[in-house]
């Protein structure tokens, strides 16, 4: 793909514009949060054109955004946030992509590296059994007839009410993992076909378990909020979506989309941004059916949880209150949501879609749980398998600037044939363990699509969104076991 | 002939399908398709499917062929390595699937494909090749 050649000019240090004159059609303009150094990066390939080409949409409001971990994606740029009015705006299924309610979680435990290390190969054993991964694996959770429709209004609830997990979790859950407004009889015959047997399934690509270890804390007050109270305390990941549910849902609709849009006299510079007007019917059906596909996305991470919890415990020997297994919080990074905004001194009814972007809501907002009302919402930033993750809040000049939003993960840089030819699973596998991290992965190839060196440093990214104060570093963790799906 | 070949893309992965024919060009798109999922050397022919989708134009019908097939890689975990395209017009289009159920003792699996994209899709009716960007 050749590099981009558009306009851009440099706002300050963390901040570039793509002015709305770049491209006739641009509503707003584009607005990429990088440094120096990533900026070079970014216009390496075409994702700054698909910032600009989500200006256009309609009803936009503020800039296009790109947070700092911005790719190429297809459509609407991975990293990218777009807010529309309601009232004149438009909902586009590209925006939130095919994986509805990706997300991540992260619990804390009671335990040190020192405690856990001797046991890990073990752990991450029962983890990979305990979780069914990769391409392929069927869940275990045998659904009445029906009841699919139960797991995509209640989402996390109905997981905790058959038994997975605790009532608690709900509460550090981003929607508490049931966001309202769900309409099932919008979900097709074949996306719920899709999900049925997948429920309760990590996936593949670049999903995740992880065991890992704080190893900085920035800002220790927030920390013990979270109950990160030291360094070398151990923490879990899960890293997942909606598998074939939530896939289906967006080719529905998608679908449903582009033969909409002339009806509405909409027209867009690619297809995969086919949007239509929120408050239309065919807008209404999307997100009444893409909130089932985020619930369902909640149900499986809470699902999870639960087999995450009784196979660390049965493999540290100690009682889940003694491990101290407590979800810090859990956030969703592919979604629209309708949300309250400041636009131009005056309270507007927004849609904002974050694809690949997290929610970043400050302290005070009555959005977060009243555990993190002091300290801002928790947002948790997985890195790639070798380096890093980090666990941010929310801040003012995020809800000013981004509509509340941030940055998601690390970021691809190399496309995954290029790691292929690199590297053999193999090698990333030796690499990994000799840094001290114990891999299991349901492939090798897919092993070597996910390299570290696929992505950029996350800490780079954390840099420029905590320098550009759309967010604010309290602890970074360091991996020692990853199931990778 | 080359049937199709990979084109770079920084997230996920494109293909280039050809043909002799339209028909053969996407029937060529998915047997690449599958080859992202699978290695497709090992699979058989024990199972089939008549799938038939319909869509507004060709592009939009390239879309749901593709996507429709990873219905029944999900649904029933089919991997197909040959596609019998019978009947082919820009909004409707009749094949006969053939491959098999995975079965991890002589299967590999490689790389999930979530669905295919309307990114940068092309449908060249001149030179009868297909262009998709798949999200994985």
């Amino acid at each position: 793909m050749p590099k981009w050649e558009g306009k851009l000019e440099k706002v300050d240090e963390f901040r570039w514009r793509i002015p709305k004159d770049y491209k006739k059609g641009m509503r707003v303009p584009g607005l990429i949060y990088a440094d120096e150094g990533m900026i070079r990066q970014v216009i390496d390939d075409q994702a700054p054109e698909q910032v600009a080409n989500v200006a256009f949409l309609p009803g936009i409001v503020g800039s296009s955004l790109a947070m700092p971990d911005i790719h190429w994606g297809y459509g609407f740029a991975i990293g990218g946030v777009a807010a529309m009015r309601v009232s004149d705006g438009v909902v586009s299924p590209g925006g939130v992509g095919f994986d509805i309610n990706c997300g991540v979680r992260i619990m804390r435990t009671n335990l040190t590296r020192e405690e856990v290390t001797p046991k890990i190969k073990e752990l991450i054993d029962a983890l990979f059994y305990a979780v069914p991964s990769g391409l392929g694996s069927k869940g275990k959770i045998k659904l009445r007839s029906g009841e699919i429709d139960e797991v995509l209004i209640k989402g996390s609830r109905w997981a905790v009410e058959r038994g997975y997990g605790r009532p608690e979790d709900l509460e550090t859950t981003e929607e508490s993992g049931e966001i309202k407004g769900t309409d099932p009889q919008r979900v097709s015959g074949r996306a719920k076909e899709r999900g049925i047997p997948q429920l309760g399934t990590l996936g593949s690509g670049n999903h995740f378990l992880e065991v890992a270890v704080v190893d900085e804390i920035y800002e220790p007050e927030a920390a013990e909020v979270m109950g990160m109270n030291r360094v070398g305390q151990v923490m879990l990941y899960v890293h997942c979506g909606s598998r074939g549910l939530g896939h289906q849902v967006a080719d529905d609709y998608i679908k449903e989309m582009v033969r909409a849009m002339p009806k509405y006299g909409i027209e867009v510079p690619d297809r995969q941004l086919a949007c239509v007007p929120v408050d239309s019917p065919e807008g209404k059906n999307y997100l009444g059916a893409m909130r089932c596909a985020a619930n369902y996305a909640w149900a499986n991470r809470q699902c999870i949880t639960h087999w995450v919890r009784e196979a660390f415990c049965r493999v540290m020997g100690m009682s889940e209150s003694d491990a101290g297994l407590q979800l810090i919080y859990d956030v969703t990074h592919n979604i629209a949501k309708i949300e309250d905004h400041e636009v131009g001194g005056k309270k507007e009814k927004l849609c904002v879609h974050r694809k690949g972007a997290t929610r970043a809501f400050p302290a005070g907002h009555p959005d977060i749980p009243q555990k993190y009302l002091k300290i801002g919402q928790p947002i948790l930033i997985p890195g790639d398998m070798g380096r890093a993750s980090y666990v941010l809040v929310g801040t003012e000049q995020a809800m000013k600037e981004t509509f509340g939003s941030t940055c998601h993960g690390a970021g691809r840089l190399r496309s995954r044939s290029a790691m292929k030819k690199q590297l053999s699973g193999r090698d990333v596998l030796a690499a990994l363990e000799a840094r001290g991290i114990t891999i299991r992965a349901g492939s090798m190839s897919g092993l070597a699509e996910e390299a570290p060196e696929a992505y950029k440093d996350v800490g780079d990214v954390v840099r420029v969104a905590h320098g550009a104060g759309i967010s604010k570093k309290v602890a970074r963790t360091r991996p020692i076991a990853v199931v990778k799906g | 002939m080359k049937k199709f070949e990979f084109i770079e893309h920084t997230s996920d992965i494109g293909l280039m399908a050809y043909g002799k024919t339209l028909a053969e060009a996407f029937a060529n798109a998915a047997g690449g398709m599958f080859s992202i999922i699978a290695e497709l050397d090992s699979v058989g022919e024990a199972e089939s499917r008549r799938v038939e989708v319909c869509a507004d134009d060709i592009e939009g019908l390239l879309f749901e062929w593709l996507n429709s097939l990873l219905y029944y890689f999900d649904v029933e975990t089919l991997l197909f390595s040959r596609f019998d395209i019978t009947e082919f017009e820009d909004t409707r289009l009749v094949a006969v699937c053939h491959g098999e159920k995975y079965d991890s003792s002589r299967h590999r699996l490689k790389t999930g494909v979530k669905s295919a994209t309307y990114h940068m899709l092309e449908v060249d009716r001149e030179n009868n090749q297909v262009r998709v960007i798949f999200d994985i």
